[in-house]
This record gives structure tokens, C-alpha cells and sequence, in this order.
């Protein structure tokens, strides 16, 4: 309870900023809108206006900034117009029954978590067998893991339209597949990287011990390695679920996908409506924020279990 | 081969002869040990006494085939030291107790038992035997951080034992406890050992600890690693406690003390 304070408080000064913020964000459209519907402003004329600053504007039309706050397509919505946005491609589309409808979150979000959750799957276990084989052989060390690195610096944005041709030509029909395979780029790094600290975290004494015991390589992988392993795995996972939420979004953006929250994004932006560019944005924020604390609470309860609690 | 009764208490148990361990290093050659020779029988209590890098860890690692030795001969149980872990031969016991953190006491003591394809109802009642034979009954459903340093040690010896091997060899298993508790697992260990006939190799930087536990003291030094002296304890198998205030002890205490400031060159 103590911590609360401090938590409300910078929740309070980001949405003071971002308040604040959508004055002069908004003043230009603002004073065209109030032009048009007949009110007086200095200087007259949009064209004009582009060659004075927003501060300027702002005090020369002070009883008009207010209408910035209010606007049909801000260039900066405020957070309470995102949160109607939101409320109206979610909520009230359940509201009225249908909760799938194509103009709605709903639809895209669970677009999107289909293909979030394929290339998390596919991501963990290629990261999982990749980190399997780096500890278990050097071969596979110096083989495998200078190309892991060298994947990771190359823009996903650059190699997503290629993922999409590519996997067409295979005859691979939707984005899907695509998709999940750019989502799994993403994310099987930090779960190969992880898991390879984690399968190397017993130390001599513990591995010698089993040597001792005359333990097989697999006696000592599953009831050593693996085990030992498992919280860095749970803290790889959750960046991995994370940048797999990335990776779809991305996937979706310079794609031409009509359906997804990163199909939202980019309709957005071509519609010029910031407003559903935001919502989409928060509502993969949600999404991220959702899968990650699943996971912490699934971290939680094996961890507990096991004996482990930190 | 029959032996009877007395030949055998007699027959050694690892014999070393003329030992040579030498590890190549990028500043040189360092011998862990040279031609190091010894015999330990079968219930014996023999422990290692010397200055760090003078070997005593290297030759019980080389007991256990956690070490490759370079020269000489050793043998443990008649077979070589590979045989013997394979035939499952020894129980170790490392400084750091070693527990697993996700098993409870009583998974941790059960973990050799199951590699080792025990059924369900030998193991339980092996680890429930072992948990008395170390006074942790009633510990067993607990995780290891729930348990002190000493008690964490003694279930690190627990299971060693659980598995029945004749050997125990320990790598200062009491190095990390205060003084107390390590007295106190010093009369326990004795008693375990007077119980269970087992032959023990101790190492120890502690001259009042190998004179208490040990039947034979081996005092080694370092560059090379070597065997200074051996010490046949003249003390009744039967320790009290207070047996380190009688003139005997400090006898053996102080020839082990003269041995280990011989062997020690101070560069």
C-alpha cells in the first residue's frame, strides 16, 4: 500500500504531460475549425499561420485552445478520447452483440494474439532447442550462436515484406503463417539466450556430484540443467511474449494486412485518424501488459511450487 | 577369493602407489601431486591435513575419478577408481552442502536413489533411515533454505548415505560452519561412522578436526603436492568430546602441527 502514492503519482504527471501536451498539438486545427465556423483569429488564413510558432498561436487565440480538446480528428487525442475510442470499439460492441464485428478491437486483437501466440510458441521452442544444443556442444556454440546474434540486428521492418513474399511463393496462403514466423524472430532470442545462462547455471560441484552417482546425460538434463534453468526461463519468456506481440505488429504494418491491430495502425495513418492509431496502440499496450502478467503469475505459482519463491 | 573375518578388516580399501597428478597450466606444468603412496584399510577414518594447493583435495577427487591422474597406480575396492564410481562404490560429500533447491530435503536425499533405479518403497524407507541416522526426521517435507548451514551439511551427508556405499569421502564438509556447530557435527559424524562401519577420507584445514575424527592422519604439502607424514592415532576409537583436553591429543596435535610446519615453505 505504501507503494501506491509514488504509482499514482507518475501516473498523474503522464497524464498531466500528455494534457498539457494536446494544446499546442492541436492548436493549428483548432484555429481552422474556429475559423471556418465564423470566429476571429490571429493571423487569419492556415497558410499564414504555418509561419508562426504553436506558442504564439496559443497566446494570440487563448479563448480558442480550448476547442483543442475537443476535436473530430485531433492530431493528439486526449487520454479521454482514446479511452472512448477504445470503449467504442470494445466494449460497446459487445454491448450491441456483436463483439466480432470488423470495425471492432475485438476482432483485431485476437487477429493479432492468434499470431502473437503461434510465433511465441514457435520462438520458445526454437530458442529452447538452440540453447539446448549451444550448452550441450561447442560446435553448435560457435555454429549457432554468431547467426542468433547477427538475426537480431537486422530491421525486422526490412525483412518482414520478404518473410511475406517469400512464404507466398511457397505457396503459403494468408499471413498467418508469415506473421508467426516474424513474431517468433522476435522472440526466440531472448528465450535462447536465457535459457543457455540457465542450463549452464549449475555449477562444477553440483554437475560432479551426478558424475558420482554414475548419472546418464539425460538423468542430469532433466533432473539438473532443466530444472536449475527454470527462472531464467520464466524471465526469457516474458521478454519473449512481449517481443512477440512486437514482432505480429510489426508484421502487420508494411504488409497491406487489412486485419490486426498493426493493420489498424497503418489504416490509421493512411486515413489520417490518430484517434484509431492510439486506440490500436493501447490496445496492444493491454494485450502486452495482459500475456506478461499471465506469465508472471504463472512464474509465481511454478516457482512456489517448486520450492523457489523468491 | 574367501577371506575370513579378520583378513578382511585388513585388506585396503584405495591404495595409492607412487601417484603423480601434474595439471598443464599456460604458466607451466603444476604438480598436484607427486608420487604420492598410500593404503587405506577398510574402516579406517583417515583424514588429509595441509596448506591450500598441497594436493589433499586433487588425491580424494582422484579416489572418486573426478580426477585423471598422471603416473602411479590407484585402485579402489581392488578395481580402478572409474569401476568403482560406476559400481557406485563411494558416497562424496563437497564443502557446499549442495541441495538442490527446488527438491525438499527429503527429493534431495532420494535424487542418487532415483538415478539410481531404486523402487518407490526403497527409497522411502531408505530416506526415511537416513534422515535419523543424521537427526533431520521430521525435516523431510522441508525445502533446504528453510534449514541452517549445519543442518543443510548433515542432509548433504544423508544423502551420501543413502545409497550404501562403504566409502565416504568428504571435501571439508565443515569448512564453512562456526565452530559450535562443527563440533557438534564432529561427535555426530563419529557415531555415524562407529555405527555404520563405513571407511572414511576427511579432508580438513583444521588440526583439532583431524585429530578428533581420525584413525590415521595423512599431513601433506604443497609444490609439489606430497605426503609429509602419516600419523597412526594412538585414541581409542570411543571420542568424547573432551578427549582434545588430554596429553595424548595434544601429542598428535602437536607432531601434526610440526609435520604440516615442516612440509611449508613460506615463499
Amino acid at each position: 500500500m505504501r507503494s501506491l502514492l509514488p504509482v499514482l503519482t507518475v501516473l498523474a504527471v503522464i497524464v498531466g504531460i500528455w494534457y498539457l501536451a494536446v494544446a499546442p498539438m492541436n492548436v493549428r486545427v483548432a484555429l481552422d475549425q474556429a475559423e471556418r465556423a465564423g470566429e476571429v483569429v490571429v493571423p487569419e488564413g492556415s497558410v499564414p499561420r504555418r509561419e508562426v510558432s504553436v506558442w504564439r498561436l496559443m497566446a494570440d487565440n487563448s479563448e480558442h485552445v480550448r476547442l483543442g480538446y475537443a476535436l473530430e480528428r485531433p492530431r493528439l487525442p486526449t487520454p479521454a478520447q482514446v479511452g472512448q475510442e477504445l470503449w467504442k470499439t470494445t466494449g460497446e460492441m459487445v454491448a450491441k452483440g456483436r463483439p466480432w464485428s470488423k470495425r471492432g478491437l475485438i476482432y483485431h486483437g485476437w487477429i493479432t494474439l492468434q499470431s502473437t501466440l503461434w510465433g511465441f510458441a514457435l520462438g520458445t521452442l526454437l530458442g529452447i532447442v538452440g540453447a539446448v544444443a549451444i550448452v550441450y556442444s561447442r560446435t553448435a556454440q560457435l555454429s549457432l550462436m554468431p547467426w542468433a546474434i547477427i538475426s537480431q540486428t537486422i530491421p525486422i521492418v526490412a525483412l518482414a515484406p520478404m518473410i511475406i513474399v517469400l512464404s507466398s511463393q511457397v505457396g503459403i496462403e494468408g499471413r498467418g503463417v508469415p506473421k508467426a514466423i516474424i513474431s517468433a524472430y522476435l522472440c526466440f532470442f531472448p528465450v535462447l539466450v536465457g535459457m543457455v545462462k540457465g542450463l549452464r547455471a549449475p555449477d562444477t560441484s553440483q554437475l560432479d556430484l551426478l558424475r558420482t552417482y554414475n548419472a546418464s546425460g539425460l538423468q542430469s538434463f532433466l533432473r539438473l540443467r532443466l530444472p536449475a534453468s527454470v527462472p531464467y526461463l520464466f524471465t526469457s519468456l516474458k521478454v519473449g511474449i512481449a517481443a512477440a506481440l512486437v514482432g505480429t505488429i510489426v508484421g502487420e504494418l508494411p504488409t497491406g494486412a487489412i486485419s490486426g491491430l498493426g493493420a489498424r495502425i497503418l489504416i490509421g495513418d493512411q486515413f489520417g485518424t490518430p484517434l484509431a492509431i492510439w486506440s490500436a496502440l493501447f490496445a496492444a499496450a493491454v494485450l502486452a501488459g495482459a500475456l506478461v502478467t499471465l506469465l508472471d503469475v504463472i512464474q509465481r505459482v511454478t516457482l512456489k511450487r517448486m520450492g523457489m519463491a523468491t | 577369493m574367501s577371506l575370513d573375518g579378520p583378513v578382511r578388516e585388513k585388506a585396503p580399501v584405495i591404495q595409492a602407489d607412487a601417484l603423480d597428478l601434474t595439471f598443464q597450466t599456460n604458466d607451466g606444468p603444476v604438480h598436484a601431486l607427486k608420487g604420492v603412496s598410500l593404503d587405506i584399510s577398510k574402516g579406517d577414518f583417515v583424514s588429509f591435513i595441509g596448506p591450500s594447493g598441497c594436493g589433499k583435495t586433487t588425491f580424494l577427487r582422484c579416489m572418486a575419478d573426478l580426477e585423471q591422474p598422471t603416473g602411479g597406480t590407484i585402485t579402489v575396492n581392488g578395481t580402478t577408481p572409474e569401476e568403482a564410481r560406476k559400481a557406485r562404490a563411494y558416497g562424496y560429500v563437497f564443502q557446499a552442502a549442495g541441495l538442490y533447491p527446488w527438491r525438499t530435503i527429503g527429493r534431495n536425499i532420494s535424487l542418487p536413489l532415483e538415478i539410481m533405479g531404486y523402487s518407490k518403497a526403497d527409497i522411502a524407507e531408505r530416506v526415511a533411515r537416513t534422515l535419523e541416522l543424521v537427526e533431520l526426521s521430521g525435516f523431510e517435507k522441508k525445502f533446504p533454505w528453510q534449514l541452517s548451514g549445519g543442518m543443510q551439511q548433515r542432509a548433504s551427508i544423508a544423502r551420501a548415505l543413502a545409497f550404501d556405499a562403504d566409502i565416504l569421502l568428504m571435501d571439508e564438509p565443515f569448512g564453512a560452519l562456526d565452530e559450535i556447530v562443527r563440533d557438534h557435527l564432529n561427535e555426530q559424524l563419529l557415531q555415524l561412522w562407529a555405527r555404520t562401519e563405513k571407511t572414511i577420507a576427511f579432508v580438513t584445514h583444521s588440526i583439532p578436526e583431524a585429530v578428533y575424527l581420525s584413525t590415521k592422519i595423512v599431513v601433506m604439502s604443497p609444490r609439489p603436492g606430497r605426503i609429509t607424514d602419516v600419523i597412526e592415532s594412538s585414541l581409542p576409537r570411543e571420542r568424547p568430546l573432551d578427549i582434545r583436553e588430554t596429553p595424548e591429543f595434544l601429542d598428535i596435535a602437536h607432531r601434526v602441527r610440526d609435520g604440516l610446519r615442516a612440509g611449508h615453505a613460506y615463499d
